[in-house]
């Protein structure tokens, strides 16, 4: 099929760019580890939410050093535990789930952004490298309440 | 000049008219929102935010869009494929209308009763009324007829024109609806299959990861049954109202059938954020999903070629002189022009989101609204409008007189000022982190969500004008129903003689389905067969 020269320059030029930013976000992914979240297929219960370990005692736990586990449940409409407080600098893996229907975990000013599923649970590491009380806040509507869905995490 | 025929053009008015009717009621929504969401009005007790919001976006993104494009679809197949429609595709495509408009009414009075308040994705264990789901399935079901009607009439005149080239409106039509057909497959089996019997109470539970999989399968060809057809127009109507010519069929051909292959494996770049999905099949279709870019750069290439080329044959110099004799004050070039020319920041946007890890900047912030209400919302929907202008004095045997046309330029430079503080703003708080689909809130006056609010209220400023622009275009709408009687001629433009034949494997609709399947086998079989079985089901909540 016939292309104009003009056509071909831009086309080529286009499909160029493309196939650099493909290398470089796929790089990234794969040999630098910077993915989208919760890689690993992970199930639960989703109406034994409160019984299953670890969510059986959602809260923070110290795993090393300045390091942390933050076992969270998201609910309509709110998120346990409810405050949580890290020293600067500190890395929060964080393990969430949802014990009712989907739920939004979105940390203001971080790329933490996670979908929390029933029956799935999401995962992601985050180092705090700035003081302040981050606003946790669900992004996916849940329901009436969804817009008083939010926490804070204080680090210091 | 052949008039439109008539009894054709009631089936085509019908639908024109339908759609513009949603467009009032839920541009009303729309307004609320933003003015809810900016703090300066709060709603009645008796009507919720989140109803509101399912109200505009079932009626503005399945309704207003799919009952313009039939009408506009059936008025360019019956002028372009045999000068009228078969009978049987008239009877089809009043069917598909019957139907569609029965599942529209059912599904507004269960919205506006709070049985549904699950926003149009729907997204279980969030469980509506039963008669929510049975609506949207009658829509779907609906628009099959009426897809089925335009096969019927494309298959009978290539019949009985054997050996030609088919008119590229039909042929664009054809592949419009074939998309959509393909498409709508995932969430018929979503609702009929999964959501239907379960929201009865017949079975308990619920797959959800698979139910959002199946969505997103149709969620994101969804946007470009939008698209396609103001393609249409851009690349068939647009040439002729510059008085010029098509740049080149084979390339208009081959760039819809790039559309079709590569809009839809490409759902997981919706669901980039959650878990259930392995990040080899994300990336997978995020590779898929950037091939479509493709398609988008040979289409505005074509676009200023066009224009190039009709400024030369006019005789105008240098590198820009073919902007001067473009029909700048006629609505039916001026409307899908800004359209085009917003579409470039706006496919810009979707490049940004579609990114696979870089999702996570913008995922499910107001940046993503404020994205597709530049995409459909201003692109699409000002492509529309401009069509509407010459559309219906066609069907109806009308002409637009110079005062309509000037209220048309009017009601475009609105929407544009209305669109720049709304989806402006959008995307700037989104930035900042404001999220979307959520109602008025400081989140406990927490520093940062305080911060976002002089851009909601910008947004309802935004809002405002938009609902000024939906009600100058329901005007114009009437107004154009009585103008002067007279013919106005269906513009379809010609194909450039320099532009070379097409080839035939573009109208191989075996092969071409044949490699869209494979695609979609390739990226969906194993992550299908992975959801599949899994054990993990959930009950259902009713969280409104």
């Amino acid at each position: 099929m016939h292309l104009h020269r003009l056509e071909k320059i831009w086309l080529s030029i286009g499909i160029g760019m493309l196939a650099v930013f493909l290398i470089v976000i796929g790089t990234m992914a794969f040999s630098m580890g910077i993915k989208p979240p919760s890689e690993h297929h992970h199930t639960i219960d989703p109406t034994k939410v409160s019984e299953t370990a670890p969510f059986d005692q959602p809260g923070l736990r110290q795993t090393g050093d300045n390091r942390y586990e933050a076992v969270m449940v998201a609910y309509a409409f709110g998120f346990e535990p409810e405050k949580m407080e890290v020293p600067v600098g500190a890395t929060i893996d964080f393990t969430v789930t949802s014990s009712d229907v989907v739920h939004g975990f979105y940390v203001v000013g971080t790329n933490i952004n996670l979908m929390v599923v029933p029956g799935e649970i999401s995962h992601l590491s985050h180092t705090f490298d700035k003081p302040g009380e981050y606003l946790i806040l669900c992004n996916e509507y849940c329901g009436t309440g969804h817009e008083y869905m939010a926490t804070t995490i204080v680090v210091k | 000049m052949k008039s439109f025929d008539r009894s054709d053009g009631k089936l085509v008015l019908a639908h024109i008219l339908f759609a513009f009717a949603a467009l009032l009621i839920g541009g009303l929504a729309g307004m609320l929102q933003g003015a809810v969401r900016g703090g300066t009005l709060t709603l009645p007790a008796n009507i919720g935010y989140y109803e509101l919001l399912t109200a505009h976006g079932v009626l503005m993104g399945l309704i207003f869009t799919t009952y313009f494009i039939i009408g506009f679809l059936y008025s360019g197949v019956s002028h372009t494929l045999g000068g009228k429609l078969l009978p049987a595709v008239k009877k089809l495509g009043w069917i598909g209308y019957i139907v569609m408009s029965v599942g529209t009414i059912i599904g507004v009075i269960v919205i506006l009763l709070g049985k549904a308040s699950v926003l149009y994705t729907f997204y279980a264990p969030m469980k509506a009324s039963p008669w929510f789901y049975i609506a949207l399935a009658l829509v779907v079901i609906g628009s099959w007829l009426s897809g089925f009607g335009i096969f019927y009439q494309y298959w009978k005149w290539k019949k009985t024109n054997s050996g030609k080239l088919s008119p590229l409106f039909g042929y664009m039509s054809v592949v419009t609806m074939l998309l959509w057909q393909i498409a709508t497959i995932g969430v018929a089996v979503e609702v009929v299959v999964q959501l239907i019997p379960w929201s009865f109470g017949w079975v308990e539970q619920v797959n959800v990861v698979l139910s959002r999989t199946l969505f997103w399968y149709f969620g994101h060809p969804l946007v470009y049954f939008w698209l396609l057809p103001a393609y249409i127009c851009w690349y068939v109507v647009i040439p002729k109202i510059i008085g010029g010519r098509i740049f080149s069929d084979s390339l208009a051909r081959l760039s819809f059938m790039l559309f079709l292959l590569f809009s839809i494996p490409v759902g997981f770049h919706h669901q980039l954020m959650e878990p259930g999905i392995s990040s080899f099949w994300k990336f997978l279709q995020v590779v898929l999903t950037f091939m479509v870019i493709v398609p988008s750069l040979m289409t505005a290439f074509s676009m200023f070629a066009t224009f190039e080329l009709n400024g030369r044959a006019k005789g105008t110099k240098g590198l820009f002189g073919w902007v001067k004799v473009l029909p700048w004050k006629d609505v039916r070039f001026f409307a899908p022009f800004m359209g085009m020319l917003i579409f470039i920041p706006a496919g810009a946007g979707g490049i940004i989101n579609a990114s696979n890890q870089m999702n996570a900047v913008v995922h499910n912030t107001l940046w993503v609204t404020g994205h597709f209400h530049l995409t459909v919302a201003t692109s699409v929907a000002l492509t529309f409008f401009g069509i509407t202008y010459w559309l219906i004095p066609t069907v109806m045997g009308r002409v637009l007189t110079p005062r309509m046309n000037r209220l048309g330029i009017i009601q475009t430079i609105l929407w544009c000022i209305g669109m720049f503080f709304m989806s402006g703003s959008m995307h700037t708080v989104g930035l900042l982190g404001s999220p979307r689909r959520t109602a008025y809130t400081t989140y406990n006056d927490h520093p940062d969500a305080i911060l976002w609010m002089p851009y909601h209220v910008a947004m309802a400023i935004g809002g405002f004008i938009l609902l000024a622009a939906v009600l100058l275009i329901v005007y114009n709408v009437i107004a154009l129903m009585r103008a002067p009687k007279g013919e106005t001629e269906y513009p379809i433009g010609e194909v450039s003689d320099a532009s070379e034949p097409t080839p035939r494997f573009l109208e191989r609709w075996g092969m071409w389905i044949g490699i869209a399947v494979a695609l979609i086998l390739f990226a969906y079989t194993i992550p299908l067969i992975d959801m599949l079985n899994t054990t993990v089901t959930s009950p259902g909540y009713v969280t409104w």
